[in-house]
């Protein structure tokens, strides 16, 4: 097992490497550069620099140097002194601007993720020992439903009930008061009055999917003889379902742990912008669209990394739950 | 029951609504089990050989249905169990299944958890029946992976199923089935899925621990040789009914239902009849929505007499301990057939 760690943790480093190095040309791909952007800039401001003032800050920076050049110093940068460049359009650090926002995402997104498997996990398995039962279709349908009903319409519908029914202050995280308060009981207690309205959309949306898979998953497991073995030896139904065909039919939801992480960071952009949420999606989203090579590129360098750990994760938590795969 | 009595079927009935029609898969078998004999029960595919064990073990799919029948269990502990009456998820069952029947299915490759280790799949079953601890049920786990012959035990208790052969599974899963001293193991076609040289192993291990444990054995087989091999008695089982019941002996020299004659005929000897070829059963088992009246044998049956077989249903004619549902079995006593 530690050695099937160990391998697998050697292998990511490489990957992480080439995965670096082509986000860093995606970030040089666009014509121009930093100078050229910065001289439009003060000429839109009415300013004016010349052509020998451009040249010498590109020496300056460094950008007349091979490409290979300026990826040494931009990573060796990002790995050695946790300073991933500029934001042009913040003018600010980019560090300064993604830490905050992707803790929060992550926090959004692992609860999300939670209630998604609270959700999915038992209604899934009822489903399925009680197939066509009428509790099935009724699932069968609110889980179409949900999967049908896109996330930004329903954050819209909850955010219009909460607003006009229940007077509730929804957009974003925090009521205003509490935006830049230091953390206080009374913050923990706005944050969760704001908190269950992305909760719910992401995780309605994830569960309705999962909870098909899940489904599925079972009905193909319950047919297996190890069940009939299982019930032969004495043990109670529920006994039998939850410790033998659920532990295998778990498998695709941990190798999908991998995508969750990155899929936590970039997706639900929408949702985010329409709830007004100070997660990465729409931070990424605008730095796309403003050409701000430096955080989109630190952006896409992040969530790179977090797909290449995520799948690490799912390896590893896939090893341990099945030993099929820890000794093949 | 008789005092020597395990296991009484009397008329058991199972049967499956379908779109297309009722399918009766078990209809009307009886037959009794007696402490410590082996019982083999022959039957082509279909003929309900499983379906009745699992209708034993109250393992019947959802939507079976059953329309009538008994079915009594007496363990060496005592306590009558009235097997029909309980249902799928009872606790009276729970405490059968397991502890006093243990069960051991074909497929040695698919029939033992592949995420839990074969200790743990013992272990379990052990700490649920005979309430022992964690290191007491590991060491009983060891014990019936020595007892069925399986080398290195100690290691192989920490073992996953695919880490094992097909024979050394079967050999685990049998060690699961007699984990609590059942009194009676049904096993279903328990060699059909090895090579001949581990069926005759897995053969040998189950004739020295029913001597050894004194257990009564349901051998479920469609292979007459595995039954001369294994069973005091056998039942022949055609289209849901038992057609024929008799000791190992009285079937293989004396038979008196033409089906019995039909199936041991086309068995392949060794230096007989070389060079002619091997008679066959005329036509093809009916499709079980369409089961012929009268004896359901009779379209394929070379003694049939037209205007009785395909009207009648023959009773269960006896013989002193023999059985034959046949209109004409008294021929067969006066002449043998030549088999």
């Amino acid at each position: 097992m530690i050695a099937f760690i160990l391998r697998r943790a050697l292998l990511a480093i490489p990957t992480l490497i080439f995965i670096s190095f082509i986000a860093f040309v995606i970030i040089q791909l666009p014509p121009g550069d930093y100078i050229t952007a910065y001289a439009a800039e003060l000429r839109h401001q009415g300013e004016y620099i010349t052509e020998a003032q451009e040249a010498a800050m590109r020496a300056q920076y460094g950008l007349n140097d091979p490409l290979v050049v300026q990826y040494w110093r931009w990573i060796s940068n990002i790995v050695l002194h946790g300073d991933f460049g500029y934001s042009l359009q913040w003018n600010a650090p980019v560090s300064s601007l993604i830490w905050d926002r992707l803790a929060i995402t992550l926090a959004i997104s692992t609860l999300s993720l939670v209630f998604t498997w609270i959700i999915a996990i038992p209604v899934g398995v009822y489903s399925a020992t009680r197939q066509y039962s009428v509790l099935d279709y009724v699932f069968t349908v609110f889980g179409f439903l949900g999967k049908g009903i896109p996330d930004f319409l329903l954050a819209l519908i909850l955010l219009w009930i909460s607003f006009v029914y229940l007077n509730l202050n929804v957009g974003g995280l925090f009521s205003p008061q509490f935006q830049s308060a230091p953390w206080s009981v009374a913050k923990v207690i706005d944050l969760l009055q704001h908190i269950w309205i992305p909760l719910v959309v992401l995780a309605t949306g994830g569960a309705a999917g999962l909870i098909r898979v899940m489904r599925a998953n079972m009905l193909d497991e319950l047919g297996k003889p190890y069940v009939e073995t299982a019930y032969a030896q004495g043990l109670s139904e529920s006994r039998v379902v939850w410790s033998y065909p659920v532990r295998v039919a778990l498998n695709p939801f941990i190798s999908t742990v991998g995508w969750a992480l990155p899929a936590l960071f970039s997706g639900d952009i929408i949702t985010a912008v329409v709830l007004n949420l100070p997660t990465t999606g729409p931070l990424l989203l605008q730095a796309l669209k403003m050409q701000d090579m430096y955080l989109a590129g630190s952006f896409i360098l992040v969530l790179s990394v977090f797909t290449v750990i995520g799948t690490l994760i799912s390896d590893i938590l896939l090893a341990w739950f099945d030993p099929r795969i820890r000794y093949a | 029951m008789p005092a020597e009595r395990l296991l009484e079927l009397d008329d058991v009935q199972v049967h499956f609504p379908m779109r297309e029609g009722l399918v009766k898969a078990v209809n009307g078998v009886s037959y009794h089990v007696n402490k410590g004999e082996v019982l083999g029960i022959v039957g082509e595919s279909g003929s309900g050989k499983s379906i009745t064990a699992r209708s034993i073990m109250r393992l019947l799919p959802k939507k079976a249905v059953e329309p009538g029948g008994r079915i009594s269990f007496r363990p060496r502990t005592g306590e009558e169990y009235e097997l029909s009456s309980l249902s799928r998820n009872s606790r009276a069952i729970r405490q059968v299944r397991g502890n006093h029947i243990g069960m051991i299915f074909q497929e040695p490759m698919t029939a033992l958890s592949p995420v839990h280790t074969i200790g743990m799949q013992i272990m379990r079953t052990v700490q649920l029946h005979k309430k022992l601890g964690k290191a007491a049920a590991r060491e009983r786990a060891i014990d019936l992976l020595a007892k069925v012959q399986l080398p290195r035990p100690r290691e192989l208790v920490d073992a996953y199923p695919h880490q094992l052969s097909g024979g050394m599974r079967q050999r685990a899963m049998i060690a699961l089935a007699i984990s609590c001293d059942p009194s009676l193991l049904i096993a279903d076609e328990p060699t059909t899925a090895l090579d001949v040289t581990t069926e005759a192993q897995i053969l040998d291990l189950l004739k020295s621990l029913q001597s050894e444990l004194g257990m009564a054995i349901i051998f479920i087989t469609h292979n007459f040789g595995v039954v001369a091999d294994i069973a005091d008695r056998v039942s022949v089982m055609y289209l849901g009914k038992i057609v024929e019941t008799a000791t190992v002996d009285d079937i293989f020299y004396a038979p008196k239902h033409p089906y019995t004659q039909a199936l041991l005929r086309s068995i392949p000897r060794l230096g007989v009849d070389q060079g002619r070829r091997l008679p066959t059963i005329p036509g093809m088992v009916p499709d079980p929505f369409s089961v012929p009246p009268g004896c359901s044998f009779n379209p394929r049956c070379s003694h049939a007499i037209a205007g009785l077989c395909d009207v009648k249903t023959p009773p269960e004619k006896r013989f002193g301990n023999q059985m034959s549902r046949c209109h004409i079995a008294d021929q067969f006593v006066q002449e043998p057939a030549h088999v």
